[in-house]
């Protein structure tokens, strides 16, 4: 069990556990300290900057994300000189990326946007530094332009830390660091898996999916490709699909999401192709019918065989729950043991 | 087993050198020394001893600092002392050992000095201006003796520290080194022996101690000439602090730009291998250590003990910020002590010699010595090594012997890319961690660029900023794009294109970076603008306000021009114009177009002294142009 731990934070009382980041615990604690490379399913980076404080007894500006909470400390997440520190870092952010916000996928989504609001920056007041970057758009379900890109390093780590893919990972030094694939690869000829998890992480308009409908409602569901179950919130617009996102509660994806069930699911949903009733074959071919006719007719059939001559397949699509219910009703009820699953897909 | 046995015949080897029975030729042969043809000469020895028929033993040293004039030669000849030749190119040394060992005549004309006292009207050695304010605790062998013998180490006193030491606790071990004042040669000038016990008391297994020979500041090369000149003293040293600490490995980092010294290393690490001071039971104290080494790929940063880290696991080079420090959690996740060069030399010669001697030079809270390349502007260009406290105006007017052509100084940039300038006018400014820091500069690891007044200041802070702005590693948003933005107003101002906001801003932007970056690379990046703006705000105003570089360094500033009257045709500066832009007659006056001028200043380099007829001017205006003389 984790030992709490108290302390203050601009003078207000916080109380959290053991382990826990500065960042964190403000965070959690309803005090918002500006931060862009954290992020809560990583590990702390430190790069930039934008979440530095003042610890008593601490040399310096230590960035919060990357301290860990002790009894008695006492954190200061702002003042003069924080403000201009985290201000400068932020307008050399500023000068090096793209203007157009009204034109961005991420426009109001965005956290760059989102720190620059909370600082109040109405102006730039660096010189441009921003030089035109590759962008690469090989992959059919998202983009990456670099141009847009803060060099947080969230999109690598994930391919680091939670995909273990490492597909890409930032290459070459200074203001030329880029996201790059093996060699300079496009995502398509590369190992990528497409997952998206970068995607997904990625705070501003850097990594995008080429979807670009905001939805106007979400559905929680679970994924229904494979067995795994992960849970995923459908963003609905107009009676469609427009965006998918890992439910980051979900027991057994902790909000993480394959290729399949966050690019995917869409089109499959309302594909043409997509059975949505049963088929019996006859005379005439396949005809639809109903669930009650299509399975009388299969437990007749089944009545002239043996359990021994029945064997039972259940689709890889199969919740784990629909999977048990399929071998419950081909022991117990049809009494055969020969029940198996694809379960890959 | 013990050293004991090896000291006899470490003895002997030593002394055939020096109270020999035959002629012994040293050749001052690291990177230095063969960049400047020692190499040649050497091959010149073997020759011109051959032809001679004279049997003589001819030894590769390393560099005793005395760049300005190698290649060096010593000979050592049966009766006589140890004498220096400098300068030597491969007839002249051939002409020498004709000289001396055929018809003995010394040639005080080519010599340097001599080891020990005066003879034959060649000076004794380390009377010299430029040795005698020095003491030579590191670099206590380089130059002396053969790098690759590891028998002139020892009878040296070599390894007698060792012996000592484990036979000491690893406790009072750090205690001595405590007790020495030995503070980190690497620039940031933590107290060792402190360190030293942060790891000592880290839980962990195993621990891990680190040699940092990545040094990478333009112009500093103390690491290499020590590691090419005295291998063993730095791993001594290493395996001193590897009792005390209780490591189990060591790894030198080293950067792969320093084949010499790394051949040196490998050589010297199996030579202590085959008398059993690495391995298991060192020297049968039940102390076990190995030492490999990890060549870095080139990035400056990793000189930044987690970058440095980060690179020897295999990752990225990048910096992690710190807590958690290396002693509690380095290298793997262990306990880890990263030191510099300079710093487990000194070890070694603490351990042999004690820590009440050591303190015994210095300040009060810089004890010891400290090794300072000498570049730049300078009469001797060259590795030095004083105690701490030792005056700038001692360093370059005594060692390095002023300023050459009688041009004035202007600056000293100390402490690398992450250090500042000091101006002329701070000259009687102590060379301590303190002093330096207080006055914007940093000791760093030691290098010192001299600057004179032919160097533009603004300029000297933007070749620094393009320093920096490549070798950031590009992980924290301040040092990748403060480096950048700084650049990019700096080259603004030398070429004339600077707004008197420009300062405030460097100055304000510099703050931030200092406050915000994430390692000390960020951190001192801005140093050499705000140190020069600190010194030196009129040549930024200068260039700003007037377009005007004083010191004719800016390009953009400056044009070319031809004296007509002075002028006599020749086309010399015709034929070695690379834009075309000078056009004339032969034997008339030639005339520069502006418009075409890359103002390269090859037109001036090329007329000859005796007309001079070719000036650099501002490039403001042509009421610049000095008159005619005659």
């Amino acid at each position: 069990m984790a030992q709490t731990v108290k302390f203050t934070i601009d003078g207000k009382q916080v109380t959290s556990t053991e382990g826990t980041t500065v960042l964190e615990a403000a965070l959690s604690a309803g005090i918002f300290i500006p931060n862009l490379c954290f992020h809560p399913d990583l590990e702390p980076y430190g790069g930039c900057r934008m979440c530095i404080v003042e610890i008593q007894g601490m040399r310096g500006m230590p960035t919060s994300c990357t301290i860990k909470v002790a009894e008695g400390m006492i954190v200061k997440t702002f003042g003069p000189e924080i403000d201009k520190t985290r201000r400068d870092a932020l307008q050399l952010l500023l000068a090096n990326h793209p203007t157009d916000c009204l034109a961005c996928v991420k426009n109001q989504r965005c956290e760059l946007q989102k720190v620059a609001a909370y600082m109040g920056v109405t102006e730039r007041t660096m010189q441009r530094t921003a030089r035109p970057q590759a962008v690469d758009e090989s992959n059919p379900f998202f983009k990456l332009d670099r141009n847009y890109c803060i060099l947080c390093a969230r999109c690598t780590r994930t391919c680091n830390e939670i995909t273990c893919v490492n597909a890409i990972d930032l290459v070459s030094r200074g203001d030329e660091t880029r996201v790059s694939l093996f060699q300079d690869q496009q995502f398509m000829e590369s190992i990528c898996r497409s997952c998206g998890e970068c995607v997904a992480r990625c705070p501003v308009g850097a990594l995008v999916s080429k979807n670009t409908v905001i939805p106007s409602s979400e559905v929680l569901t679970t994924c229904c490709y494979c067995a795994v179950g992960c849970s995923m919130y459908l963003g609905v617009r107009d009676g469609k699909i427009v965006s998918v996102r890992g439910n980051s509660e979900g027991k057994s994806n902790k909000g993480k999401l394959c290729v399949k069930g966050r690019f995917g699911i869409a089109e499959f949903v309302t594909h043409p192709d997509r059975l949505t009733s049963p088929l019996v074959k006859g005379e005439n071919g396949q005809v639809q019918a109903s669930w009650d006719d299509a399975l009388q007719i299969v437990a007749d059939r089944f009545k002239t065989y043996s359990p021994d001559e029945i064997a039972v397949v259940a689709s890889a699509r199969t919740t784990n729950e629909d999977v048990y219910a399929v071998q419950k009703l081909a022991r117990a009820v049809l009494g055969t043991n020969n029940v198996d699953n694809c379960a890959r897909l | 087993m013990n050293l004991s046995g090896l000291r006899e015949q470490a003895n002997n080897a030593w002394k055939a050198v020096n109270e020999p029975s035959r002629p012994q030729v040293l050749v001052g042969q690291a990177t230095c020394g063969e960049a400047s043809g020692a190499g040649e000469v050497n091959h010149s020895i073997l020759e011109t001893l051959k032809r001679l028929g004279i049997e003589a033993d001819v030894h590769s040293v390393g560099c005793i600092g005395a760049c300005y004039c190698e290649p060096l030669v010593d000979i050592v000849k049966p009766g006589a002392p140890r004498i220096c030749y400098h300068s030597m190119t491969p007839a002249l040394v051939s002409e020498l050992l004709e000289d001396y060992l055929v018809k003995d005549n010394p040639r005080p004309d080519l010599a340097l000095g001599v080891w020990g006292e005066s003879r034959f009207g060649i000076p004794a050695l380390f009377e010299l201006p430029m040795f005698k304010p020095q003491m030579r605790i590191a670099l206590r062998n380089a130059g002396v003796i053969d790098p690759e013998n590891m028998m002139h180490y020892i009878a040296r006193g070599g390894y007698t520290g060792l012996e000592r030491a484990l036979k000491m606790a690893p406790e009072a071990v750090i205690a001595e080194i405590e007790k020495s004042g030995l503070r980190g040669r690497g620039g940031a000038g933590f107290s060792t022996g402190l360190k030293w016990k942060l790891c000592r008391q880290a839980k962990g297994s195993p621990k891990y101690i680190i040699c940092n020979a990545d040094e990478g500041d333009p112009g500093a090369f103390m690491d290499r000439d020590l590691l090419e000149s005295d291998p063993h003293a730095v791993l001594e040293g290493i395996l001193t602090g590897a009792h005390a600490m209780g490591a189990a490995e060591g790894i030198i980092y080293i950067r792969a730009e320093y084949p010499l010294a790394i051949k040196r290393l490998v050589k010297a690490i199996s030579q202590m291998r085959d008398i059993g001071l690495l391995g298991k039971n060192i020297l049968g104290s039940g102390f076990d250590f190995d030492l490999r080494i990890v060549m870095g790929a080139g990035a400056f940063v990793c000189g930044e003990e987690t970058a440095m880290m980060n690179s020897i696991m295999g990752r990225r080079g990048t910096p992690r910020p710190r807590p958690p420090f290396p002693a509690e959690s380095g290298l793997w996740g262990k306990p880890t002590s990263i030191n510099n060069v300079e710093t487990w030399a000194c070890v070694s010669a603490i351990m042999e010699k004690g820590a009440d001697w050591f303190s015994s030079f210095g300040t009060e809270k810089s004890k010891g010595t400290k090794t300072f390349s000498l570049a730049g502007k300078i009469n001797r260009t060259g590795l030095i090594e004083v105690p701490m406290g030792i005056t700038l105006q001692e360093i370059i007017f005594g060692i390095g012997g002023g300023i050459p052509g009688g041009k004035s100084l202007k600056a000293v940039q100390t402490g690398g890319p992450s250090g500042g300038c000091i101006p002329a006018s701070m000259l009687s400014l102590p060379v301590d961690y303190e002093a330096l820091t207080k006055a914007g500069s940093y000791i760093g690891s030691g290098g010192m660029i001299v600057l004179d007044e032919d160097n533009c200041m603004v300029e000297t802070a933007r070749y620094f900023l393009s320093f920096t702005t490549s070798e950031s590693c590009g992980k924290c948003v301040p040092c990748r794009l403060g480096t950048r933005q700084l650049l990019t107003i700096l080259t603004d101002i030398t070429q004339g294109k600077g707004k008197p906001q420009d300062i405030p801003a460097i100055l304000g932007l510099g703050k931030s970076m200092r406050q915000g970056s994430l390692c000390g690379l960020g951190q001192g990046a801005p140093n050499p603008a705000m140190t020069t703006i600190a010194y030196f705000r009129e040549e930024y105003d200068e260039h700003i306000n007037s377009h005007v570089c004083r010191a004719g360094e800016c390009r953009a500033l400056i044009s070319y021009t031809i004296i007509a009257e002075r002028c006599k045709g020749c086309a010399i500066c015709l034929r070695a114009c690379p834009s075309a832009a000078i056009t004339g007659e032969k034997g008339k006056p030639h005339v520069i177009d502006i418009s075409k001028c890359s103002q390269c200043g090859n037109c001036l380099d090329v007329c000859p002294k005796k007309f001079n007829a070719v000036v650099k001017v501002p490039a403001a205006g042509p009421a610049a142009v000095p008159a005619a003389k005659g």
